[in-house]
């Protein structure tokens, strides 16, 4: 057996723009084993939530991650009806599909453009990000930002799309499906994209379904599944779209996935806006209050499905909101694909889940069930520690005369490293 | 203008730490890089190691975890260097402020905020333009190069 060794990548890393550090131990060119560790980027967001109103916790899970910043406050506020039974108006509905599909567009066009930069086709990315600019003026022209759309409230969204906008809107949209066209060519044909991603990094079928895998990562290996077709919400049961699916659950095929999911997100927004012509009235019911009850709220983003419960007490505030995020079921499967690989594929597919770690981090704390006592914190654990080594320097007589420096040791770093 | 500053105002590398961030402030820094922005015309590129960076980039809060790997880093900046804060949360801390993880910013040297959640390129081009100028007309020293006592940073209070 050759030396083990580790490759640090990590945690801030001139490939991620997100904190996080993979440690790939590798012998040879071979990666034998993957550890990830997170928890730069823990916000206590479930936490929060539960300070702030229902109105306030819209802004606050947009905030959870940037790019999927119209996917949580969806299923935060379908959840937040589901709980206290409120209507939304029709139009409401399509324009939040509107909204939804724009992002799934530069979502997609943002994982391209990194994974092209990533196999060192930066022209790729030069490419992607210069088009995704045009979405963002779409989003810019419908919700008023680039980024953090603010769209989203119990009972309805917060702007409507004017009439007048919607031509102009189609009109660039338009304008963007030669671009896609071009995307979807220099991947599927370009022989360079071949050699690098097929048969890379290769998700099963039945490990995509063991692992829970969602979104684009289990279409891709033949496991359909879409929540906007499993659970109809939004406007997504009233037009008429196809769920693409692809078969091998490797690299190329993750890209595929994405690249024919953005015709039909443009597909969707098409039928939106064309519907939003006839379907008049109020965007917003203006729900007073929410009633007691828990509630759940799915939607499909660009990662795949993202799971919200509320509870409510009938207050103002959500008592328990649960968040998941689809990196988090997504990430894991990054054991079964870059096992075996070697280091250099390893980047292309650790990116291939389109992993989002302000959406996966979570933080994890023992309870003591009858006394509902904390148990082994950080402190804790530093503690055993220190105990340890002293009943060691006890028993081998290493132990000098001063006390041991227990105190400054839980004060110096915390984990890592 | 010394000499340092007329040295540290060209071509600058940049080096962006993300601390806990919501990722869009970051992505907006990749932006103003790419074609429709392209800051790289100017000079300015991203570096991948804060050992050649001329200005460091902060975005979003620092939690108990980041905080120690951005007092790190400023430990290895070569200096001068220039702090610049991205958006709202390196600020403020926004709504994250009352999170049991925020940790209070530790009194760096920051030279420029640009607030924003998040600030679109133009803010971010017309922040780093900004203080380029101050920088050259000798408004401004940069952090780093300033006696700790003549920059006594408002601690914010410390969130428990
Ligand atoms: S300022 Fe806003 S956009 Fe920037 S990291 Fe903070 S929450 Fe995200």
């Amino acid at each position: 057996m050759s030396k083990r060794t580790i490759v640090p990548i990590g945690p801030y890393h001139a490939l991620q723009e997100e904190p996080e550090f993979f440690k790939l131990h590798v012998e040879g060119e071979t990666v034998v084993h993957l550890d990830i560790e997170l928890g730069y980027n823990h916000r206590g967001i479930e936490k929060l939530s539960e300070s702030k109103d229902f109105e306030e916790t819209v802004f606050l899970v947009e905030r959870i991650c940037g790019i999927c910043s119209t996917s949580h406050p969806i299923a935060c506020v379908q959840a937040v009806e589901d709980a206290g039974d409120i209507c939304v108006p029709e139009r409401a509905l399509f324009i939040r599909s509107t909204v939804g599909e724009l992002e799934r567009i530069h979502s997609h066009l943002l994982w391209l453009g990194l994974a092209g930069h990533f196999l060192g086709f930066n022209t790729l990315w030069m490419w992607a990000w210069r088009f995704r600019e045009d979405v963002l003026n779409i989003l810019e022209l419908v919700t008023g930002n680039r980024n953090h759309y603010g769209m989203m409230k119990p009972g309805g969204v917060r702007r409507d799309i004017n009439d007048t906008d919607i031509p102009v809107i189609i009109k660039l949209l338009e304008g963007l499906k030669d671009p896609i066209a071009m995307f979807r060519d220099a991947v599927i044909e370009d022989p360079l994209v071949h050699a690098r991603t097929r048969g890379i990094g290769v998700l099963t079928r039945e490990k995509a379904i063991a692992y829970g895998a969602l979104g684009p990562t289990a279409r891709a290996s033949g496991y359909d599944i879409d929540v906007r077709r499993d659970h109809p919400h939004a406007a997504y049961g009233m037009v008429d779209w196809d769920v693409i699916t692809c078969g091998n659950g490797d690299v190329f095929d993750k890209a595929v996935v994405r690249i024919l999911e953005l015709f039909e997100s443009i597909r969707i927004i098409e039928q939106c806006l064309n519907q939003l012509k006839t379907v008049t009235g109020p965007v917003d019911s203006d729900p007073r209050f929410v009633a007691t009850g828990e509630g759940i709220g799915h939607y499909e983003a660009p990662r795949g499905e993202v799971f919200h419960y509320v509870r409510s007490d009938g207050s103002n505030r959500p008592v328990r909101h649960k968040v998941r995020a689809p990196s988090y079921m997504n990430v894991p499967t990054n054991r079964e694909t870059v096992l075996g690989e070697t280091i250099a594929d390893a980047t292309i597919i650790l990116a291939a889940v389109d992993p989002c770690y302000c959406c996966t981090e979570r933080m994890a704390v023992a309870v003591d069930s009858p006394g509902g006592r904390r148990l082994w914190g950080a402190q804790d654990l530093i503690r055993m520690s220190c105990e340890k080594t002293y009943e060691l320097m006890d028993e081998s007589g290493l132990r000098g005369p001063e006390p041991p420096p227990c105190a400054a040791a839980g004060q110096t770093r915390d984990s890592g490293r | 203008m010394t000499y340092t500053i007329d040295a540290l105002t060209k071509s600058l590398n940049v080096f962006h730490l993300a601390g806990s961030a919501c990722n869009n402030c970051d992505i907006e820094i990749l932006d103003a890089l790419t074609p429709k922005y392209d800051l790289e015309r100017f000079g300015i590129t991203l570096v991948g190691s804060i050992r050649h960076a001329d200005v460091l980039l902060l975005s979003g809060i620092f939690n108990r975890k980041a905080t120690v790997r951005l007092k790190e880093l400023l430990v290895q900046a070569p200096k001068p260097y220039l702090v610049i804060a991205i958006g709202g949360c390196p600020a403020t801390g926004l709504m994250f402020r009352d999170s049991y993880n925020f940790e209070a910013p530790p009194s760096i040297p920051i030279d420029a905020f640009i607030p924003g959640c998040p600030p679109k390129p133009e803010a971010i081009i017309s922040g780093v333009v900004t203080v380029i100028g101050a920088l050259r007309e000798g408004a401004i020293v940069p952090g780093c190069l300033q006696e700790p006592e003549a920059n006594p940073q408002p601690a914010p209070e410390a969130v428990t």
